[in-house]
């Protein structure tokens, strides 16, 4: 091992670079006439791609919002919008050097995040919750003994229930699917007993799937994470842009209609519903709008 | 730049450090993690390995006979293997061969990347072999038989010695690839060092460190094989002989 960190030290120095001190996004909105949002290609309803290069969902509709709002800020009678699709390895690092100015996606707001980039107001809240198939009898975490669990490379979501497996000693085997889609393979193929992950994607994933009866959601919520708009870090005017904006909306109420629009009505591309009402902690964040990381509501 | 190597002594469950590193009564940390990955790596890239050079050498030798039908199948095995992408092999394999063929359903996801990969890289030493032993002068194998020799005995005590020296430095390039490629088992679940990086760094957000620490293991991996095929290679030289001393 010690040999591995010399030699990863060694490689380290040789590609040392120092970030670049640049964040006044509002400032560089303005000279370029431009602003590039993040996107997710595929996070449930919170961030879609549509094909050729088009993106929609409910944080992508907010952030068009915003930056409208922005745009009238700045006095700009034009600005191009561009759409830079993102991963969850690299959506951090791209909006620490400017690649992206606002990320739209499904970013769940932390205490570790938060050292690197910050968040607008809390849009969306989201409940890590169980999948499994209608007739396999597990009905909740206790139920997991000895059954292999899925959940997607790259995601949090397992952390919550290794917490859980620790206080409840129940054991139980890990598997990882390379992305959703894989990981609801691994449970519609019976290589997995259950899948673990945000409820949002479970509820899409059930609706696309051939036979929607077949599955169900069950048990407890394992953790309950604030989603929200990541933007640079230390730049307070362009947060409060947009926050103003966001919170305007649920001032209005306008925030429900546009959920209403991604998680109730049919969204493309197979024109099914999640049919995922609103739930109780997402109506809250709307009502007393904040910026609360997720260390903060695991306290309650 | 900071960095933050004591990731690796966090646990996997609440991220904190933990005292000496490794984690103890069922509680694993990062580090812990990392060397059970390496471990898949290894497993999967030797396994594979073994089937490669097996199912590799018995398909190129089967191309170089006089046997039309022998040689139609060492030609239909190696173009069957090597015109279809790693990737989609390996979907092949642990995706749709089970459907197919039900009692595969309850074989470990493991053996089937094995097969996937194996077979994959047999494909290309049966190319390798077949070449070898292409590159010896025909007059080998006729003194061979005319000596009394079996074609069986032919390979075994004349053909095969000299094939298999001449083509040690491509097979070395074989062996190390397989290191590499194995990192596709990340794909049907298997939890080797690439899925490690993609995991541990979304859990601790110290991406860097993590995958420096990575790519440091699939160096040292392939290099070992690069330097024990090196010491084969030394060790089975026959001075005159191409592929012997220098």
């Amino acid at each position: 091992m010690k040999k591995t960190l010399t030699l990863g030290l060694a490689v380290a120095a040789a590609f040392a670079f120092s970030q670049p001190a640049l964040a006044d996004t509002l400032a560089k909105i303005k000279s370029s006439g431009s602003v590039t949002m993040g996107v997710r290609e595929s996070s449930g309803g919170l961030s879609f791609v549509l094909g050729d290069s088009k993106f929609a969902g409910f944080h992508v509709e907010l952030c068009e919002r915003v930056l409208s709002d922005v745009r009238k800020q700045l006095g700009l009678t034009r600005m191009e919008t561009r759409y830079q699709p993102v991963t969850s390895q690299n959506r951090i690092p791209l909006m620490q050097n400017g690649t992206v100015d606002i990320e739209c996606g499904s970013t769940t707001n932390n205490a570790a995040r938060q050292k690197d980039v910050s968040f607008g107001v809390t849009t969306y809240v989201e409940e890590v919750r169980i999948a499994v198939k209608a007739n396999s009898g597990i009905n909740s975490i206790a139920d997991l003994k000895n059954k292999n669990v899925a959940t997607t490379t790259g995601t949090t979501s397992v952390q919550h229930i290794r917490k859980h497996e620790r206080s409840a000693g129940v054991d139980f085997k890990e598997v990882f699917g390379k992305d959703h889609a894989d990981s609801f393979l691994l449970l519609e193929s019976g290589r997995a007993d259950a899948f673990v992950m945000d409820g949002q994607i479970l509820a899409g994933n059930i609706a696309k799937s051939k036979n929607p009866a077949d599955f169900k959601i069950v048990g407890e919520v394992l953790s309950v994470e604030p989603i929200a708009i990541m933007i640079r870090k230390d730049d307070p005017a362009f947060k409060k842009a947009v926050d103003d904006s966001l919170i305007a909306m649920m001032k209005s109420g306008e925030i429900a209609k546009i959920y209403d629009k991604y998680f109730i009505q049919p969204i493309p591309p197979a024109n099914k519903p999640i049919g995922l009402p609103a739930s109780e902690a997402t109506k809250a964040a709307w009502a007393n709008p904040n910026d609360k990381p997720m260390e903060a509501y695991a306290k309650k | 730049m900071n960095w933050d190597w004591q990731v690796f002594c966090r646990n996997t469950i609440d991220g904190e450090v933990m005292p000496r590193c490794f984690g103890n009564g069922g509680e694993i940390t990062y580090l812990d993690w990392l060397i059970s990955a390496w471990g898949w790596t290894l497993s999967v890239a030797l396994l594979s390995l073994f089937v490669a050079l097996l199912f590799g050498s018995i398909m190129g030798i089967l191309r170089t006979t006089p046997h039309r039908g022998l040689v139609f199948l060492g030609n239909a095995w190696t173009e069957l293997f090597r015109n279809i992408p790693l990737l989609v092999q390996i979907f092949l394999w642990y995706h749709v061969v089970p459907s197919l063929i039900p009692p595969l359903r309850d074989v470990p996801s493991f053996l089937l990347v094995v097969m996937g990969l194996g077979l994959f890289t047999s494909a290309r030493i049966s190319e390798q072999v077949r070449a070898g032993i292409l590159s010896l002068p025909g007059g080998q194998r006729m003194a061979g038989l005319a000596i009394g020799f079996t074609l069986p005995q032919t390979y075994r005590f004349v053909l095969l010695p000299m094939a298999f020296r001449i083509v040690i430095p491509p097979l070395t390039s074989e062996s190390m690839n397989i290191i590499k490629n194995s990192a596709v088992a990340f794909a049907v679940s298997i939890s080797e060092l690439t899925m490690f990086a993609l995991q541990a760094q979304e859990e601790t957000s110290r991406g860097i460190e993590v995958y420096l620490a990575v790519t440091g293991l699939y160096f040292i991996s392939a290099f070992a094989i690069n330097r024990i095929m090196h010491a084969v290679e030394s060790r089975v030289q026959v001075p005159g002989m191409i592929g012997g001393g220098k």
